[in-house]
Order: C-alpha cells, then structure tokens, then sequence
C-alpha cells in the first residue's frame, strides 16, 4: 500500500516554544512507525496506529507545517519543505492511521519472535475462571450458568456468565429480554466476607410503565443470594435527567414499586459523548502556548474534566462503601451497560480487594470488567476508520482514577504510573491482540488468539518498571476498604499522562526511579552480601562483629527471575531508568520557557526590564 | 503591665476541644500570659494543647444557650474550636486570649520570656555575620569591600550595619546614592556568581523625580559592578519608575493568601467551585510571576554572562524574592540547609525585609492593614515548587520550609521579631531571646529537616514555570484539612529503603575488606 518514504531537512518544532526554536532531521515513514531522527541522532517514533489526527497548515516561509496529534497525548509538529512533500506525508499517514478492517493492524502482523507454545502459554496467563474461584464462586448461592454458552442470549457479553442459583433458565431469558442489548444482570464480583456481590447489566426497557416479571424475579434473586441482607442497591450511574429521557425511547429505569427490597440510586456520571468533548477541552488547553495560570485553572474547570473524574470515583466509594460498610449487594447499570458500568464495577473492585492492587490481579481486572463484559474498545479507542462520535476516553478516564488512588494510597499498590500509562499506551497500540474488537465474541471470530499476542505476559516480563518500591503487601490487611478522600482539593491534573512526551514540565528529578533503582540495588546487595559471608565461611573464620549483627531484614520479598524482553521499542520505554541512580535535567535553561524573555531582553542596552504578570517587558 | 490584668478568667473546667483529625476531648482550660493550654482527665494528666497566644490569628465567638464557643484560627492555618460551658467564663476567656494575642510591645512577646530546656552550642546569633559572609566573598575575588558607612543606621535605617560595596565606591559616594534611592536602600551585593564573575546587586528604585533627576554617583555605582565591555540588567519588580505607591504588591498578596485558604478550607466545594476559586485567588499566579523574575534574573548571570541589579519599589519584598530564588537556582550552597539559613539571615533578615510588620497577621485576619503580607510565605512556597522538581538537589526537606513558615508568624524565639537589623539592636534580641538558629542547628532537630534523598548537585537548577507544572503547597494549604497518614507512611518507608541501602552498603563493603585483607595475608604466608 505505501513505500516507506523518507524525507530530509525536517524540521520539528517545541510545541511550547513561542520562537520557532526547531531540530532538523529525518523523517521515515515506514509501514508500521513514523521515525524521525534528528541531527544529534536522536530518535522519535509513533506508531501509526496512536495517531488520532494529521493536520496540515497553511504553506509558511520555512515550509509547510504538519502537526500530528497522538492518542497517548504526543503531539509534534513538524516543517516539511516543500508542500508537495508535506501532502503526500499529509495522505500517506491519513491511509496509515485509518484503516478499514482488523486484518490490517499491527498485531496481525507484529512478530516478537516467540515460539507458538509461548504464545499461546501468553494467552492462558488470565484465567477468569480461576478469577471467579478465588472470589468463592460458584458457591452455594451463586452458579456458573450456561445461558449464553453460544452467545445466544447476549452477543456483547462473555460465553461464561455467574447468576444467582435460584435465578432459573426463564427468568435469565425473561430478563434479558427486558435488558438494553440483553444484558441481563450478571455476577462482576463476590465478596467473600461479607457475601455481598457486585451485579452488572443493562438499562431496562422500562418505558414509562413496562414491567417484566423475569427481571423482577432476577433482582429479587440476586438480592436473595445475600443471606445476610433484606434489601439490594440498584446503580444507576447516569445523571437523572438522562435516564428520565431514555423513558420516551422505551428504555429507562427501575421503578422502586416494582422491585421488592431495592433502594435505588443515580450518581450522575456523564455519557461517552460529554467526556469526548470535556478531554478535548482539556488538550486544547494544555496544549496552548504561553499558558497562565489563570487559563489553565480556568480551562481546566470548563473542560469539567476532574468533575467528571471525581463523579466517577465518587461512585466507586458508594459501591464500595455499600457492600463493605452496609453488607449490600449493589447492582450497576448505565445506558447499555458497558462503559459507566465497567468503571464503576471495575473501580469498587478495586477499593473492595487488594488482589486487583497487584500487577497481575489488575491485568485481571481489566480482563474481567472492560474486556470479557464487552466494553467497546474497539470504537472507544478508534481502532478503525470509524463513527468519530463512537470514540471516547471512558478507560482513560478508569486509570486516571487508580492514579488517583495511588497518589493518595503510595504504599497500596504493586504497580506504578508507568504501568498505567503503558496499559493506556497499547490499548491504542494494537500491537497486542487483547484490546482488539468490542467484545468476546467479536475477538474468537477475528481468532485473536491464533493470529496475535498478549499483552500482558510481555508486561509481566518487564514487570520490574512497573514495581511500586513503597509498596506493602500488608498495607491492606488492616482495611477493608480503600476509602479515598473525594473532596475536590485532592484532585489533579494529571500531568505525566497528558503531558507524557512533553519532558520540560515533569519534575527534573525523579524521587520514584530513585527509590526504585535503590530499591534493586538492595536486592543485590543482599545477594552479594550472603556471597561474601558464604565465602568467609568457607575460610573458616567468622567475619569479626559482622555476624553477630542483627539478620539483614528484607524490606522487600525478592521478585522473581526478570528477563528482558525485545518487543518493546524504545519509543515505549515510559519514565526511563537511567544508567546512574542520580541524574537531573533541566541544566539548560532552553528546556524551559522563560528563557524566551531572553530574547526580548538582548535586544538592546542598557534595559530595564519590568514585572507584569509573570511576563518581563522591557521598557528601555 | 502585667499580664494577669489582661487574664479575667485563668482557668475553666469542662472545656471541650475540637481540632482537625483527633476526636473531640473535654478537659481544663489555662490562660497563661504566652500560652493557651489545654489539659485532658486522661490518666498521665497530659496536655492536649499548648498554644502559643501569638500564633492566634482571629478568634469568633457563638452562643447556643448558655454554652459558649470559641472558635481559634491560627497563623499557621490550622482551626480549633472550644466549647466553654457559661456564658460569663466563654466571654471573659475570649476577650483574655483577644488581649494576650494582639500585645502591641514586642518586648511583651514570649521570646523575652522563653527559657530553652535544650543547651545551646552554637549561638544563632553569631551564626550569620555578614563578616564571615565577606570573608567567603574575599576568596574568590577581591573587587568588593565591607562598608561600614551604616555603622549607626543612619544613611538607610533598614539596612545592617555592614555592607559589601564595590571597591572602587567610597562612603562619601555611597552617602549620595542614599539620597538619590528611596529609604536610602542603595545598591549593595546580593550575590557573586563565581562561575563567571558576575553579580545580582539589589537596592530600591531610584528617585528620579518627574524631571528625571540623575545622580552621577549611582550610575558610577552600577557601572562598577559591570565588566569593561559587559551589559548589564535592571529588573524593575515594582510598577515603574512614574507610578505612585498606591497599589504596593503586598497588600495584593494577602489577599490572595486569604482567599486560597478560604477555597482550601471549605471541604465542600464542588470541583468547578474549588478550580474557580483557586484560579481567583491568584496565589499559583503570583508563584509563576516570581520564580519566572528570578529564573530570568539566574539567567542573566549564568547564561548571558550578566550582572543584573533588582529592584522594587521599597526593595524590601518582591526584591528579596527574586533576589533569593536566583541564588537558590544558581548557588548550590544555598540549596543546604546551613546555606538555606545563610541565605533567610542574609537576604530577609538583615537586608530588612520588615518580618513584624508582614507576618503580624496571616490568613484569617480581618484587619486589612495594608503592610501585612505573606512575601516570606510565597518565597517559601515558591522554594517548595523549586524543591518538587529537583527533589533529590536540596539538603532540607518540606518540613523545614514549613517550620520557618511557623516560627516566621509565631515563634518562642526572636529570629523573627522585629522589621530590621537597628530594630533588633535596640530591642537587644542577641542577649534576650533565643536564636531560632540555635535550636534547629542542634544535631536531633536537624535530623528532622534533612531531606533523604540529598546529594550535593553542583549544577544550575532551572524549573519549569509551566502552569502545568506548579502545585499547591498541599503540606501547608492542606495539612489541616486532610489526613496524611498515608503518606508520611509512605515517606517513612521511602527513608527505610534508603537507610537500608546505606547499612548494606557498608555491610558488603566491609566484608570485601576483609576478605580483601585475608587474601593479603595468605598471599604473603604463600611467598613466605
């Protein structure tokens, strides 16, 4: 389809930069990658697939602009010379970056060179079905069902589904039938202690009078399942007034009269739509010039994004807080059940149980809440050429809320921000086959399994960048929840995400690669530390006084064998480590922005420069 | 006077005290003449409070019945509340403590009273002389000398008896740039870059009058400091040279500090409420403003090779910031903890940054006098900034920029007390109050500052100004608000692994050496 294509004298310009400050290089297209290296050899890549938008300027005197916008928040902008040239850039990426069908993505063609039984060992790392085991299902109250064993009841759904024991084949096909794209309530999560269960599903086709006998018998078993309690949450998590207006479209919600025991609740979290716009809001301001302060709090407060941000994290606590706090089963929905509902399942999980706070028990997660229960990564991530008002930043929004845990939780969690942001980096990569498609279905008929690899034994490869030093398994065991503070103050914006390439604005140092390479460090040093009192055994004399030293304390269990893995390019190394333990930035002051008063400055002389909002004007 | 006239009621029982994150606790309430204590039935009779009088802000009162309470801001932002059953006692216990914290003598305040428990080795007041910081200068150049033609505070009140001056500008000159600068604030070295010799003077703005007077002496003066062939920088921080002093930048800055502590301290704001209100306050605004002047200020020097004069209106405040902030950007010696505290001697204290007139008041005063001001508050807040992003480049860590902010508002010793170095003297701080400098130079107290994390980083440190990149000051704006028991666990843990690092270090090196030496030895009973 194309040729891989260079071009000469680019030129790439600092997107902050108010001079046209640029480096020129070199620019590649190949068939997967766009690469430019520039002039010091330094090398930039973007995966064609991560470009959400190409926009080509009017012709300047030094060339013709071409700013590209990416889904994991690069944005470049490059001076091709001649406009001829920039146009075809301009086409060829347009081709590359939306395609029309699945064959045609990276993963299909991606090849880490790894031996099929590898490959397919990759694909069993996640058993969901060992999932729902170590939550206590099937139990006594609640029973794998084989409803939609072939996809029969519910095609956005997976063929393995946990329903109430008393909730018979009838009543499941009765409820779906009454279920948004039938999805009827299923199982999302078990606690164990206090027998209290997470439901998801679907709005019902409530109307404004409709009732469906099924659908009450399913709630009523699912509140019936909970031996210790009498009454049962219902979630919705759309704003009111929203789901009063499904009504006329003979959807909606339930009617308390309706439901025996249910006490039901809106927590008014805004649609796919509404948080498309608020994150375009947010990059557009971010993404300006010269930004005061006053602009970026004001932008920030119009995007609504952290309203939104808290909205969502908001509802996490109540769900949490009910089953942990109350005892009560909660069921959720939203609209079709597959975006507010997997956040919000997926967050109270994640307060509810340490498990998910590990690396291996999120990949679980986010296996078992986003993609076995049919979140629509595919058009939410624009994976193919597509309805652009399909696309929306609902995951994005989810690991900004864990960040947020984190942030307030350091010693929570096994994994760190690197982590998040790489999950976020591949799920619009697809270079991995996990993401791919709407739902489960959709992935056996494109054989995903067959034909691409998983993410996540490549991530657990490379599991040591993804480790939090400050973590502690025993954090948890003195809460039974996560109860994180959601008064607005603690909300922020969350900079290494949407400015992850912009390296000028993170802090120059990193206390986190410090701790983290310290933290190695101690693992060696315990290790040659034993070798070295092994060899004074051996000599057969005591190492004076050391011994007799109290026994060296681990402050971290040993992580197991780490191999490096080749499929990461370099372009994916997140909050790289550097060589030596202690490094610094920001020695030069054309990383940063005031040194452009400089330049207004060395105009004349003698000057005198006076303060005005943070801006040095010369008044000579 | 005698401070129990100012007490109508000593003592009241059956007090209950309410204060961010502990539960409520009844107990006895002691009005002392500094202090405001309150003790609990508990077992050991133990005080639950012990508050410093001065450290009192604003206080309100309310009534429901007969039970009265009161509710204490402090300085240092935090809120308590106490229930005092009576009406009479709840009345004369707020008039008592309204009394005690607004004493108009400084010499009434509890430094002139407060006697250490801890021994002092080293006197604070000695610590700093600006002889000991010429002495450092006379090392690397010799263009510069001490002038002493302030001897009696008589050509500018505010500044220390002892100044460095080029070398080539005599006191009689330097008597005739005094009249030419407003309060007699001449240009005076604020910092030598030895990298390439280059300097940041300071001074106040110049009187030219609206004939545009020159004064010959203080072009000499300002010339001197430049290198034949060199240019140099004037960055004016004030409104100009025409504009009257109507809208000094303090006054802007209080209430800015006011307003930020206002939005912090409402938990209930809704997320467009809290934005809006943190953009109006324009607290992160005036960061961005102060540490941009001083990044361009550290740039004139180190990258263009500059030397740079500053100056404000009274050179007294925003000066001081920028001339502060420069050198902690350029000067790693600034970035320790003994050069942290050379610098606020230096560079506030003794280039008469007026601290009691200031810090008289903190967020919660409803006096709207226009000489209170939080320009300390927002250089440390901006330090902290500077801190989060090279967080390994500073020997001191946030809780030594929030003691300072504390004993800066509120202190038992008398660092703080007074506007200028002749005020000082005449109050004789040096022989009746404790330095703050003794105290926290003691080897226990230190080790609670020291940031863990440090290694001496030589080079220049240019942060980002991007808004992006700025942050409220959560361990100051919000450390009454929320807990931050995860993260001074966090922290905690953070220091385990460093000390961990550091005992297996030596550990492993020591075992080397050992084995080290025994393969020595049998390789010398081998050749034997």
């Amino acid at each position: 389809l194309i040729h891989s294509r260079t071009e000469e004298q680019v030129k790439l310009i600092d997107r902050f930069s108010t001079s046209n400050k640029s480096l020129v290089g070199t620019l590649y297209l190949t068939a997967t990658h766009l690469l430019f290296i520039d002039s010091s050899q330094k090398e930039t890549w973007i995966l064609h697939h991560h470009i959400a938008a190409v926009e080509k300027l009017a012709l300047t005197t030094s060339g013709c602009p071409l700013v590209i916008q990416c889904k994991n928040f690069r944005v470049v902008h490059f001076i091709v010379p001649r406009e001829r040239d920039c146009h075809d850039i301009y086409n060829s990426l347009l081709q590359l970056s939306k395609l029309a069908s699945y064959d045609e993505l990276y993963a299909f063609s991606y090849n880490p060179k790894q031996n099929e039984s590898k490959r397919l060992q990759g694909w069993q790392l996640i058993d969901l079905a060992e999932e729902y085991k170590r939550m206590g299902v099937p139990n006594s109250n609640w029973q794998l069902s084989d409803a939609n064993r072939d996809y029969e009841i519910c095609d956005s759904y997976p063929r393995e589904l946990y329903v109430p024991r008393t909730a018979s084949k009838p009543v499941i096909v009765g409820s779906s039938k009454f279920r948004s794209k039938g999805r009827f309530p299923v199982l999302s999560y078990y606690h164990r202690d206090k027998e209290a269960a997470i439901c998801r599903c679907s709005q019902p086709l409530s109307g404004f009078s409709a009732r469906c006998l099924e659908d009450e018998n399913m709630l009523h078993a699912i509140s019936i399942a909970n031996p210790a309690h009498h009454y049962m949450y219902v979630m919705d998590t759309r704003p009111k007034l929203n789901a009063m207006a499904n009504r006329a479209a003979g959807k909606g919600y339930e009617n308390e009269d309706n439901y025996a025991n249910i006490r039901f609740q809106f927590v008014g979290i805004e649609n796919i739509h509404v948080m498309r716009s608020s994150l375009q809001k947010l990059l557009e301001v971010s993404g300006t010039k010269a930004l005061s302060v006053n602009s970026f709090l004001s932008g920030l407060e119009n995007s609504g994004w952290l309203r939104h941000i808290k909205a969502v994290l908001d509802a996490a606590v109540f769900l949490a807080k009910a089953i942990a706090v109350e005892n009560a089963t909660v069921l959720v929905h939203c609209s079709d059940g597959w975006d507010r509902t997997s956040q919000v399942c997926s967050l109270g999980s994640l307060l509810l149980d340490s498990h998910y706070r590990t690396i291996k028990g999120f990949m679980v997660l986010i296996e078992k809440d986003w993609i076995s229960f049919g979140h629509k990564f595919s058009d939410r991530c624009g994976q193919l050429d597509g309805d652009p008002k399909e696309i929306s930043p609902v995951f994005t929004q989810f690991l900004e809320c864990v960040w947020h845990l984190t942030e307030q939780f350091p010693q929570a969690f096994e994994y760190n921000e690197a982590f998040l942001l790489q999950i976020h980096e591949h799920v619009h990569s697809c270079q991995f086959g996990n993401f791919l498609g709407n739902c489960q279905k959709e992935r056996e008929e494109l054989k995903l399994k067959e034909k691409t690899y998983s993410l996540w034994p490549f991530l657990l490869d490379e599991q040591k960048k993804y480790l939090n030093p400050l973590y502690n398994r025993d954090f948890s065991q003195k809460l039974v929840l996560l109860e994180p503070n959601t008064a607005s103050f603690n909300f922020k914006f969350w900079r290494n995400m949407y400015h992850q390439f912009d390296r000028t604005m993170h802090p120059r140092q990193s206390v986190f690669n410090l701790i983290m390479a310290m933290s190695e460090q101690n693992k060696q040093l315990e290790k040659d530390f034993k070798e070295l009192e092994a060899k004074m055994k051996q000599r057969n004399r005591q190492p004076e006084e050391l011994l007799t030293k109290e026994p060296l304390q681990s402050v971290h269990p040993a992580s197991p064998a780490l191999k490096t893995s080749p499929c990461f390019k370099k372009e994916q190394s997140l909050l790289p480590m550097k060589d030596s333990i202690r490094t610094i930035e920001g020695s030069n002051t054309a990383d940063n922005r005031y040194s452009e008063y400089m330049e207004e400055l060395s105009k004349a002389e003698p000057a005198v420069v006076s303060l005005e909002y943070g801006v040095a004007r010369m008044t000579c | 006077m005698e401070f129990a006239e100012l007490i109508k009621t000593p003592r009241a029982d059956n007090v209950v005290l309410h204060r961010p994150f502990y539960p409520a606790v009844e107990g006895t309430l002691c009005l002392t003449g500094h202090h405001l204590i309150l003790s609990s039935r508990r077992q050991d009779n133990a005080e639950e409070l012990w508050l410093l009088h001065s450290n009192i802000d604003s206080i309100e009162k309310r009534f429901v019945g007969s039970l009265g309470t009161i509710i204490i801001k402090c300085k240092d932002l935090r809120i308590i509340q106490l229930d005092i059953p009576g009406m009479e006692e709840c009345l004369n216990i707020a008039s008592s403590i309204e009394a005690l914290s607004t004493l108009d003598s400084v010499t009434l305040m509890y430094p002139f009273f407060y006697r250490p428990m801890f021994e002092v080795v080293e006197d604070g007041w000695h610590s700093f002389l600006p002889e000991r910081e010429f002495e450092l200068l006379s090392s690397v150049t010799n263009e510069w000398r001490l002038s002493y033609v302030n001897k009696e505070f008589s050509v500018c009140p505010s500044y220390p008896p002892a100044v460095t001056v080029p070398k080539s500008i005599d006191d009689e000159a330097l008597r005739r740039v005094a009249t030419f600068r407003h309060g007699g604030r001449f240009p005076v070295l604020s910092y030598y870059h030895k990298k390439n010799g280059m300097v940041m003077m300071r001074s106040s703005q110049p009187l030219t009058g609206t004939n545009g007077r020159r004064c010959k002496e203080d072009s000499a003066l300002i010339n001197a400091t430049l290198r034949a062939g060199k240019r140099g920088y004037i960055i004016d921080t004030g409104g100009g040279f025409e504009q009257e002093v109507q809208y000094p930048q303090y006054n802007i800055l209080q209430e800015s500090l006011i307003k930020l502590v206002e939005a912090c301290n409402d938990q209930s704001h809704n997320m467009d409420r809290w934005l809006s209100k943190l953009e109006a306050s324009n607290w992160l605004t005036h960061i961005k403003e102060i540490l941009t002047a001083a990044c361009l200020a550290a740039q004139c020097i180190d990258r263009e090779g500059a030397s740079v004069l500053v100056h404000g209106t009274e050179g007294t405040d925003s000066t001081l910031q920028i001339t502060s902030l420069a050198q902690i950007i350029l000067d790693p010696r600034c970035r320790t903890i003994r050069g942290f505290e050379a610098l606020v001697e230096r560079e506030w204290l003794q280039a008469g940054h007026p601290f009691q007139l200031r810090c008289a008041q903190s967020a919660y005063s409803n006096s709207k006098q226009k000489w209170e001001s939080p320009v300390f508050f927002l250089f440390l807040d901006c330090v902290w900034q500077i801190l989060r992003q090279f967080p390994c480049s500073f020997e001191f860590n946030e809780h030594f920029l929030i003691m300072l902010f504390e004993h800066a508002y509120a202190s038992q010793f008398g660092t703080f007390l007074g506007n200028n170095e002749s005020e000082r003297y005449k109050l004789k701080l040096s022989q009746k109050t404790m330095s703050l400098w003794s105290w926290v130079n003691q080897p226990e107290e230190l080790s609670k500052f020291k940031n863990p994390l440090f290694e001496a980083n030589s080079l220049v440190i240019w942060p980002s100004v991007a808004p992006q990149s700025l942050q409220l000051w959560e361990g100051v704006f919000l450390r009454w608000n929320r807990s931050s028991k995860f993260l001074d666990e966090a922290y905690e843990e953070m220091n385990n692994i460093i000390e961990y690092n550091k005992e297996l270090q030596a550990k492993v090196n020591a075992l080397r050496r050992q084995l080290a030496e025994l393969e020595t030895d049998d390789g010398m009973q081998e050749s034997s």
